[in-house]
């Protein structure tokens, strides 16, 4: 079955390109059907839903920035063959170093702007850090060293909004005093999004993506994610280089949790990650491991978040929906990419 | 059991990997089949094991048309074949390796495995401990376990691909004993597939000679091996001579190194190498050349000793640095170590040669055509390394260093190369010698150390022999001291 001439060669690829996303639709209505629900009204609902006023357009923005942001960043640990899921952990890190700042410093706005960023960078930074230096001194496998870096981040975060960071009139989940107004991200008019987010947002994106494609640095990740060992022979300092990728993946996603806090919820919050950690290897996991997709796929999963909760005013549908949705896409894309590369490989083994 | 291979076609891209080869096996007789690197050899063998599928075709079995979709289809039919690198579970046991694929029901009868298995092995003199995991077993006897293995599966066709890569000369001996024997007493079908033509010359009966995918001859044995040669080649070729060269200043000097493994130890070794000499490292694999080259690489830290190179000492020093001041290393496992899969060749390049932060993409195309051409790759710079042939890719391997080195190191430089590609890389790595480069190898073949070396240090046990010119060897003389036979291993070895 191998493409012939340039126009199936196009099918052939539209084909697999969007034959899981048809099939998790169909997954996701059949379970819809299971349920008593029509089938297909809900998928409508969401993107009306995300779609309906540019207050809403401004809070796909705001959804999408933390996804842009530690999708960029995991594909560069991804690149290096590391299955870095300490996102989540290094965001709360970002938010608790620009919260400190934000609660403790008084400077002029635009450099206390500048100092918050700063601290996100740092705050995820050391926590991705760490985890590297799990990884590459006492040979924990990045997952468990960033299973246990989460947790001890959760844990960090809800101690010191129930304890140092309480508010006079006791402490909630409902997160610390909101910061001092000069240490609020601007937004835009009465939206919740922030501009400079986004472009922050953008640029996280882009220098990603010249990173892996441009950079020695890039070439480097990439081969040690094909073969560690060779690369090292190659002359690759690869533990520096993957103490790196994690140090960068770090201070992405540290810089997400700073935005979330200053520029989002103004405060410090328990769920101050929301999920975002996970959700971002999701976008990452569906773009391929490839920069240049994660802005459009993190787009979509913004808009599914967005538009969801409307299922449950107009529809008395959980808005959970929109997560099952999620990730039946990100399965169907995975058992799809595998199917293609074992009808692929048959003809592809090696010839000699 | 008589196999009929009928027009096979096996494209992979543009490459015409098999195009049009027809051939008969017939019970009975040894069937040498040979030709140069990427001719097409093993993808024929492959198709016929079952291990990958035909474009189109005819596979014929004693007049049935045949048409395996998975190796255990093949097996079941009749045939099998060992593969270079053995397909083997290295933890498992030899008797748990023996009884895979072999005992289909759940609980294995472990028993009376151990009984077929000690008494195939008695037929055919192989020594094999069934408790003994695989991994600490020679090529040659993972080899031994696998024949066993495809015998008692009930198989009439055997294929070997390159077997006498990697394995010792008695076993070599215990090997052939075993191939004639089959064929000739047990009436089985033989594909002896190889490059080596002496071993051709020995053990086959009938050959059928490849190249780029076509059958461009066959014979019945004897023909004489020049006649092989121009089979294969189009014309009969003869290894360069190497042009003398005085060599220059010590660049490498090893002064009482003391290394360890965990099978071995060497200590006290001292060398000193010059620029533009070829030093040639024999002796069994494992025996400790391969510990010696990797701690001049910079790989292995040294217990004590020192290495320096153009007179700074070197020891303790990360790997990076060595291959910064001009020491490079060139693995034998191409694949493992040497290249990285899923990368294009052009992307290999930066890694190795000093790059700046920013990759000029465009200017390393240029550089990586200009390799291309000048190592005669068969590839674009866009070809991921995987698909290259063995050939292929050992001349992209070699293609990697960046020129003016102080030393270059090489692991089985021509492994599994024909005897034009083995010609055509030595001619490249005399040329840097003229640079003043230095150049050690390892090597399994004699004729390879001695044509090319100035001088020859034979390891044995962990012990080195002090070096010796070339000059005042023979193959034979050798030999003996590999196995460990003659001249005292002496302190301070520098010439």
């Amino acid at each position: 079955m191998k493409p012939k001439t340039q126009n199936s060669k196009l099918w052939y690829s539209l084909l697999w390109s969007l034959g899981p996303i048809v099939t998790a639709l169909l997954f996701t209505a059949l379970l819809l059907l299971a349920v008593g629900a029509p089938p297909f009204r809900p998928f409508v609902e969401i993107f009306r839903g995300a779609l309906e006023s540019p207050q809403k357009w401004a809070d796909v923005a705001t959804a999408w920035v933390p996804l842009a942001l530690v999708g960029a960043g995991m594909s560069l640990t991804f690149a290096g063959g590391l299955w870095n899921i300490g996102a989540e952990g290094q965001i709360i890190l970002g938010a608790i170093f620009a919260a400190w700042v934000a609660r403790n410093v008084m400077l002029p706005q635009p450099l206390l702007l500048a100092l918050i960023v700063m601290a996100g960078l740092l705050g995820g930074a050391l926590w991705g850090l760490l985890t590297g230096a799990l990884r590459v001194y006492a040979h924990v496998h990045e997952i468990f060293a960033g299973l246990g870096m989460n947790f001890i981040a959760m844990a960090l975060i809800i101690w010191l909004i129930f304890n140092p960071w309480k508010p006079a009139r006791g402490a909630t989940m409902s997160g610390t005093e909101p910061f001092p107004v000069a240490a609020w991200i601007p937004r835009l008019g009465d939206t919740r999004m922030s501009p400079l987010a986004v472009i922050l947002a953008v640029i996280a994106v882009l220098v990603a993506y010249f990173l892996l494609k441009g950079t020695r640095f890039g070439l480097e990740l990439r081969a040690m994610g094909k073969n560690t060992r060779a690369a090292f022979m190659q002359g690759v300092p690869t533990n520096n280089r993957m103490l790196l990728a994690f140090v960068l993946c770090g201070a992405l996603a540290g810089l997400a949790g700073a935005l979330q806090s200053t520029a989002v919820y103004h405060r410090l919050i328990p769920r101050i990650s929301g999920g975002m950690g996970y959700t971002g290897m999701l976008v990452v996991i569906l773009a391929g491991f490839r920069p240049e997709l994660v802005p459009a796929v993190a787009l979509f999963f913004a808009v599914v978040g967005v538009g969801s909760p409307r299922l449950e005013m107009n529809m008395q549908l959980d808005a959970s929906l929109g997560g099952v949705l999620e990730g039946a896409i990100v399965l169907f894309v995975l058992l799809f990419a595998g199917l293609r590369k074992q009808l692929e490989g048959r003809q592809t083994r090696d010839a000699s | 059991m008589r196999i009929e291979l009928q027009n096979i076609h096996k494209y992979f891209g543009p490459v015409r990997a098999n195009d049009g080869i027809s051939m008969t096996l017939e019970p009975g007789r040894i069937h040498g089949l040979l030709g140069e690197n990427g001719a097409g050899k093993t993808t024929l063998m492959k198709i016929l094991s079952g291990y990958q599928a035909k474009d189109s075709g005819e596979l014929i079995i004693d007049g049935q048309t045949l048409d395996f979709r998975s190796p255990a289809e093949a097996i079941q039919a009749g045939i099998g074949m060992l593969h270079q690198d053995p397909l083997d579970f290295p933890p498992m046991s030899a008797l748990d390796n023996f009884l895979l694929g072999f005992d289909k029901q759940l609980i294995p009868k472990r028993q009376e495995g151990h009984r077929l298995l000690l008494e195939l092995a008695q037929r055919f003199n192989f020594t094999v401990d069934p408790g003994a995991p695989v991994e600490r077993m020679t090529v040659g006897e993972r080899q031994q376990l696998e024949i066993v293995r495809l015998l008692a599966l009930g198989v009439q066709v055997i294929i070997l691909d390159e077997p006498t890569t990697g394995i010792s000369a008695p076993q070599k001996i215990q090997l052939f004993a075993t191939l004639r024997r089959l064929a000739h007493e047990e009436d089985k079908a033989i594909v002896f597939v190889s490059h080596k033509l002496e071993e051709v010359e020995d053990l086959c009966d009938e050959i059928t000679v490849l190249r780029r995918g076509k059958v461009t001859g066959r014979a019945e044995m004897p023909v004489p091996i020049d006649e092989l040669v121009r089979l294969m080649f189009g014309q009969s070729i003869a290894l360069p001579d190497k042009p003398p060269l005085t060599p220059g200043k010590p660049v490498l000097e090893a002064q009482n190194l003391t290394l360890k493994s965990s099978r071995l130890q060497i200590t006290q070794a001292n060398l000193t190498v010059h620029a533009g000499e070829v030093v040639g490292f024999a002796g069994m694999e494992g025996s400790g050349q391969a510990l010696f080259l990797r701690a001049l690489a910079g790989l292995i830290r040294p217990q004590a000793g020192s290495i320096r190179l153009d007179g700074v000492e070197m020891r303790g020093r990360a790997y990076r640095e060595f291959m910064a001041a001009g020491i490079n290393l060139l693995p034998a496992d191409r694949i493992a170590e040497g290249l990285i899969k899923g990368l294009h060749i052009a992307e290999h390049f930066p890694l190795r040669r000093p790059t700046p932060f920013f990759i000029d993409w465009e200017e390393n195309q240029v550089y990586t055509e200009q390799q291309i051409a000048f190592f005669n790759i068969k590839g674009r710079p866009d070809t991921l390394v995987d698909d290259l042939s063995g050939g292929n890719q050992q001349r992209v391997l070699l293609a990697l260093p960046p020129k003016n080195l102080r030393v270059l190191i090489l692991e089985h430089p021509t492994r599994g190369l024909d005897m034009e590609s083995t010609r055509w890389v030595w001619e490249q790595l005399l040329k840097r010698r003229e640079g003043g480069t230095a150049i050690l190898f390892t090597s399994a073949d004699l004729d390879e150390i001695m044509t090319y070396s100035d001088r020859v240090i034979v390891f044995f046990n962990g012990e080195m022999f002090p070096p010796l010119p070339s000059g005042e060897l023979t193959v034979e003389e050798l030999g003996y001291m590999i196995g460990g036979k003659r001249r005292q291993p002496v302190g301070d070895l520098s010439p």
